[in-house]
C-alpha cells in the first residue's frame, strides 16, 4: 500500500465508516483541554478506548469475576469461557492456525522478553548472532542485549537509509551462518516505516533462520495475517489497539512453542507438581503462569471485536488518506522537516521544526488542546541515526479527522509565532 | 493562554535565542555533565572557583527553550557567589518552580531567575528548568557520574 498506489486506487474511499458514529464510541474524545476541544494525536503511544471495551471489562468485574481454569462454580466457568473466547478472537484476528499458538502476556515488551529468555536462552551460544534493524524500539533491543550478556551471543544491526527504509541488500548481507534469529519491527513507532516483512522472512527462512516481528504499530492499523507472512513469532499490545493496558499477545508457531521451556513457573502452567518432578501444561498454558490478567484479556477480545466490525482494510485505507493529507498540509509549514519519509508508512508524522525544540512544540500544542508525543520515543538509536535529540510526533488513528490535522497545522504555526 | 505567555516570557525567549556564557571553559576547576533521559536534553556546566568563590561559570548543551534559558540565567546569577550560596540558590529556585506557596516573595529574592516561576504551572517541564542546576550541584560536589533529573 504505497502512497502512490493509495492515491491511484482509493481517492474516493474518503470515509469508509461513519466517523461521527465512531467518535461517539470514544467518550474521552468529547472533552476540552485548556479550553480547546481535545485533538488526540498520540495514538502510537496508546490508543483511546471505545465504550464497548470499557463496558466489557466492567461487565466482567460486575457479574462474572472469578478465577479461571479452577473452580467448578458458575462464575468461574463464565470467566474461563470469556477468557478463552478472547484467545479465539485474537487467533482469528491475526489468522493464526491454532488457538494454542496465542499466549497472553503483559504486552509487546513481555512477549519479546519471553522469546528471548525461553527460545533464546535455550538455543543460543557464544558467537551466535541476533539480527535487528536500526529502527527498533528499546523493547526490541534491550531483551536481546540481556540475552547476549547471558549467552555470549552478539547483536547485529541492519542499517536504514535517510528516508527511514531498511536497506534490504545490507540485510541480506548481514544474514550469516551464525544468525540464529531475526527480530524486527514490522512498522516503526518513530518513522512510520512499514518494513517489507514478507521479504525479510523469505530471505531468513531460505537460510533456516526464524523471524520475530514486533507488530505493536501494525496490528492496530492494517490487516495482519501471520500465516500469510509466515513469521515464527509475532508480538503486540492491546492498549495500542483500543484495548486495555497490561495485556498483549505472543503468537508463536506451534513447533517452536512446543520446543521452548517455560518462561515463568507457577500455578496454572503445570499438570502435576511434586517436589521431585513437575509436569508442565500443554500450550498455551505452559507460558501463562499464575492468575492472568483476565479482565485485560476480555477487554482485548472486545477490542478485536470492535476493530473487526470497522474492518481492518477500512481502517488502513482511512488512515492512509489521513496520513497523505497530513503530509501534504504539514509540508507547507516553513522550517518543518519530516523524519521518516518511507514509501510505505503507517500513520506516523514525526517532524522537527527549525530552531525549536520538540519539547516546546509539545507544550504549546498542549495548550491548543492537541496531544502529541515529543522526545526520543524509546528509540534512541533512531535519533542518533538522524542526528537529532528528539522529534515531535503526531500519530493517527481511525477516529481522527482531517479537521483535526488542520488544527494541528494551525497549532504548529502558532509555535513558530511564539518561538520563531 | 496566559499560562503559556507566563512560561515563554520575553526574557526567557531572549536567553534561549542568545544564551549567556554559552561556551566551554579551558582549565575549568570543576565540570559536570547533566542529562534528562526522558527528553534527551544534555548540558555541561563549567566552573572556575577561587577561594571558595565562583569566579566564572559557563555551559554548553542542547535542549528546549526552558532548559537553555534556565541554564543561561543560572550562569548569570552565580558569579561572585560562594559554593554554599549557590546551593542555597538552587534550593530557592527549586521551590520557585515546584511549590505554589513560594509565589511572590521567593520570586522577588531570586531576581531575574523569578521569570521562570511560570514553569510551576507545567509540572512536566520542571525537569527542564532544573537540569542545569542539578548539573551545577554535581560539579560542585565533584561527582563524576552524570547528573540526571531522575
Amino acid at each position: 500500500m504505497t502512497i502512490a498506489n493509495m492515491a491511484a486506487e482509493a481517492p474516493i474511499v474518503s470515509v469508509p465508516f461513519e466517523i461521527e458514529r465512531v467518535r461517539a464510541d470514544f467518550p474521552v474524545l468529547r472533552q476540552e483541554v485548556h479550553g480547546k476541544p481535545l485533538v488526540y494525536l498520540d495514538n502510537a503511544a496508546t490508543m483511546q478506548k471505545p465504550r464497548q471495551v470499557t463496558e466489557a471489562i466492567d461487565h466482567y468485574y460486575r457479574w462474572d469475576n472469578a478465577n479461571i481454569h479452577r473452580a467448578v462454580h458458575q462464575l468461574s466457568e463464565r470467566a474461563t469461557q470469556a477468557y478463552e473466547a478472547a484467545r479465539n478472537k485474537v487467533q482469528h484476528f491475526i489468522n493464526a492456525a491454532q488457538r494454542e499458538e496465542i499466549v497472553f502476556v503483559r504486552g509487546t515488551t513481555e512477549a519479546i522478553n519471553l522469546v528471548a529468555q525461553s527460545f533464546g536462552r535455550s538455543r543460543l551460544q557464544a558467537g551466535d548472532e541476533i539480527l535487528l534493524s536500526h529502527m527498533e524500539h528499546h523493547s526490541n533491543i534491550v531483551p536481546w542485549q540481556l540475552l547476549c550478556e547471558q549467552t555470549g551471543a552478539v547483536l547485529k544491526v541492519v542499517p536504514i537509509d535517510d528516508s527511514g527504509e531498511l536497506l534490504l541488500d545490507e540485510y541480506e548481507r548481514y544474514l550469516s551462518p551464525r544468525t540464529r534469529l531475526v527480530a524486527m519491527v514490522h512498522a516503526s513507532n518513530v518513522l512510520g516505516t512499514i518494513n517489507p516483512a514478507q521479504k525479510i522472512i523469505e530471505l531468513a527462512h531460505a537460510r533456516g533462520i526464524p523471524v520475530l516481528l514486533d507488530g505493536a504499530q501494525t496490528v492496530p492499523h492494517m490487516p495482519v495475517d501471520v500465516q500469510e507472512l509466515g513469521c515464527d513469532f509475532y508480538v503486540f499490545s492491546a492498549h495500542k489497539m483500543v484495548g486495555p493496558t497490561g495485556i498483549g499477545a505472543l503468537y508463536g508457531r506451534r513447533e517452536w512453542l512446543e520446543a521452548m521451556p517455560p518462561y515463568q513457573g507457577g500455578g496454572d502452567m503445570i499438570l502435576s507438581v511434586s517436589f521431585d518432578k513437575t509436569l508442565y501444561s500443554d500450550l498455551p498454558y505452559k507460558f501463562e503462569a499464575g492468575t492472568p490478567h483476565i479482565a485485560g484479556a476480555i477487554g482485548l477480545g472486545a477490542a478485536v471485536d470492535y476493530l473487526e466490525a470497522l474492518g481492518m482494510g477500512n481502517v488502513a485505507a482511512y488512515e492512509q488518506e489521513l496520513l497523505n493529507y497530513g503530509i501534504e498540509i504539514l509540508a507547507q509549514i516553513p522550517g518543518l522537516r519530516f523524519i521518516g519519509t518511507a514509501q510505505e508508512k503507517v500513520g506516523v508524522l514525526s517532524f522537527v521544526l527549525e530552531g525549536v525544540h520538540p519539547h516546546d512544540i509539545g507544550t504549546i500544542l498542549d495548550h491548543e488542546g492537541i496531544a502529541i508525543r515529543t522526545g526520543h520515543h524509546c528509540a534512541q538509536p533512531v535519533m542518533e541515526r538522524f542526528n537529532i535529540p528528539a522529534t515531535a510526533r503526531a500519530s493517527l488513528a481511525f477516529y481522527n479527522t482531517k479537521a483535526e490535522i488542520d488544527v494541528l497545522a494551525a497549532g504548529i504555526k502558532r509555535v513558530g509565532e511564539l518561538l520563531g | 493562554m496566559s499560562e503559556l505567555l507566563d512560561l515563554y516570557q520575553e526574557v526567557i525567549l531572549d536567553h534561549r535565542k542568545r544564551p549567556r556564557n554559552f561556551r566551554s571553559m579551558e582549565n575549568a576547576d570543576f565540570q559536570a555533565d547533566g542529562h534528562n533521559p526522558l527528553c534527551g536534553d544534555r548540558v555541561t556546566v563549567f566552573l572556575k572557583v577561587h577561594n571558595g568563590i565562583i569566579e566564572d561559570v559557563s555551559f554548553q548543551g542542547e535542549g528546549c527553550a526552558i532548559s537553555i534559558a534556565s541554564a543561561s540565567l543560572m550562569t548569570e546569577s552565580l558569579k561572585g557567589k560562594s559554593s554554599q550560596e549557590a546551593e542555597g540558590l538552587f534550593g530557592k529556585f527549586h521551590d520557585l518552580v515546584t511549590d505554589e506557596s513560594t509565589h511572590g516573595e521567593e520570586g522577588l529574592s531570586l531576581g531575574k531567575l523569578g521569570v521562570l516561576a511560570g514553569v510551576k504551572a507545567f509540572p512536566m517541564r520542571v525537569k527542564c528548568a532544573t537540569l542545569a542546576w542539578h548539573t551545577l550541584h554535581a560539579a560542585l560536589a565533584h561527582e563524576n557520574k552524570m547528573a540526571t533529573t531522575e
